[in-house]
């Protein structure tokens, strides 16, 4: 049986369905997808996503051990608070797991994914012999993401006013300890908003304040269309252990410079830049339908420069027709995917269709 | 809005048909469309085709899945609910009637007494959506 979180009882109050999602009861929908959806385009709305695994690391080699252990440079956190985004890769290239690093007081905070959760603790705790470090998981804490153009002044009407001023002040991809808690302007949206994590046993309350402040609840399922209208990956579906982050659109968090940082499958990703530059590595696309039809994960693409696969693929509720991200060769001008034993043209686009509200692609 | 009116016959395929004279109105349940979720295309039969029962005539994709729609009975297609292609989500919000499907007709009274038996009433679909 899966287990309950802190917030269950409140889930079901707020008109939640219930899904097993990694061992967790989740919400999938609280209602309708589309207007949990809308509502974070438009609004604001609220997602509990404490199953996400935080991770912290101190010591005085902390710095060292993620300049290692990750594709993107910790260095480039040149103050308390910032954050970042990056893989960790395997030798051979192939993407563990996509995570966010905050800089802190103590050291750095990871937030990684929840399925992928031991097998991450393992490979942090296998690397780390040499380094004099600790890596402490933090099961107590919850994580509340509140995202949408209101978003930010619905949180700062709950907090103190102190805490509200430090939090209204933030830029994007900044954060600020509060005491136990931390507050940091990061997403999984394309909306502006803030992800808030702090101990469990406050959860039930803040969840209620901000339900009450005229935020929507807003279930794993719109939580997946908000990221893929956001061209944002998700791990497992856009990428995995098989996939090198060339191929899954996520070049720019690869910190190239300072050539002489070693870290794990950068000899193995210079070489899949090589194979993508001669064409034999696909790359991410974006793909639009802007007819009738949705575009799924595992339909087949036929480009004119041979196959690919769709990874994510969904009706887009804010453009009302369906995107896709999709693996495709290099170079291709034109394709059509296999819906449902037809062939359909699509529109090959960059791999980001809404940010704040609004179609961002050609 | 009762969740399995007693007026219909349901398929175990989750559509409901409402007999009026020698015309049969299709839709899908309200079990349905709730297993769906929103609903953004569907895509109906072309009027004056003949379909069978169980016959695939209908595609319903919402945002999360694509969903074939099986003809309850056996007829010729008069009708389609034209307001489909623009407001698909009155499937979700009126199932059992704005969110219509199509409607046929039924010319063999003998064939639809036969097919009429496979369907099932509200109180034995009810049963069968509680072990779906």
């Amino acid at each position: 049986m899966a287990q309950h979180t802190p917030l269950f009882q409140k889930h079901l109050d707020a008109g939640a369905k219930m899904v097993d999602f990694a061992g967790w009861d989740m919400p999938i929908n609280y209602g309708s997808q589309s207007e949990a959806h809308n509502r974070v385009r438009s609004g604001a709305g609220v997602s509990y996503v404490s199953h996400m695994t935080v991770v912290d690391i101190s010591g005085i080699d902390a710095s060292a051990y993620l300049q290692y252990l990750l594709a993107n440079d910790v260095a480039k956190l040149d103050d308390q608070g910032r954050a970042l985004y990056s893989a960790m890769l395997n030798e051979k290239g192939g993407v563990v797991d996509d995570l966010i690093v905050y800089r802190m007081s103590f050291g750095y905070r990871l937030v990684v994914n929840c399925a992928t959760r031991l097998k991450d603790l393992a490979w942090m705790a296998q690397h780390s012999p040499g380094f004099k470090i600790s890596i402490e998981e933090q099961p107590k804490l919850a994580i509340l993401a509140v995202h949408g153009p209101d978003a930010i002044d619905k949180v700062c009407e709950i907090l103190p006013a102190d805490q509200a001023d430090a939090v209204r002040s933030l830029g994007n991809f900044r954060g600020v300890e509060l005491d136990s808690w931390f507050v940091a302007r990061t997403g999984y949206t394309g909306e502006k908003g803030v992800e808030l994590i702090f101990p469990a046993d406050a959860a039930a309350a803040l969840w209620d304040k901000i339900l009450a402040a005229g935020v929507s609840p807003v279930g794993l399922a719109a939580r997946d269309t908000l990221r893929l209208e956001a061209g944002m990956n998700l791990y497992g579906h856009d990428m995995d252990e098989s996939v090198s982050p060339l191929a899954a659109n996520m070049e720019q968090t690869i910190a190239w410079q300072p050539q002489e940082r070693e870290f794990i499958g950068r000899a193995a990703i210079s070489r899949h830049k090589q194979d993508q530059a001669s064409g034999g590595l696909p790359h991410l696309v974006g793909l639009a339908l802007e007819q009738r039809g949705v575009l799924r994960e595992g339909q087949k693409v036929q480009s004119d420069r041979g196959e690919g696969v769709i990874t994510s693929g969904s009706f887009s509720p804010t453009l009302k027709h369906s995107i896709a991200l999709a693996r495709i060769p290099v170079d291709s001008q034109s394709c059509q995917v296999e819906i449902r034993g037809t062939l359909t043209p699509v529109r090959i686009v960059k791999p980001n269709f809404v940010r704040f509200g609004k179609k961002v692609f050609d | 809005m009762s969740k399995f009116p007693d007026d219909l016959k349901y398929a175990s395929t989750h559509e409901w048909v409402r007999i009026d004279d020698a015309v049969a109105t299709v839709g899908i349940s309200y079990h349905a469309q709730d297993a769906l979720g929103d609903i953004v295309f569907v895509e109906l039969p072309e009027l004056g085709t003949t379909v069978n029962a169980r016959a695939e005539v209908a595609v319903v994709e919402s945002v999360k899945a694509a969903s074939d729609i099986y003809s309850p009975l056996s007829g010729k297609i008069l009708e389609i609910n034209e307001a489909l292609a623009d407001t698909p989500e009155i499937v979700n919000s009126m199932p059992y009637d704005n969110g219509w499907f199509y409607k046929m007709e039924i010319d063999d009274a003998n064939a639809l007494a036969a097919e009429l038996d496979e369907l099932m009433d509200a109180e034995a679909y009810a049963d069968h959506c509680a072990n779906d």
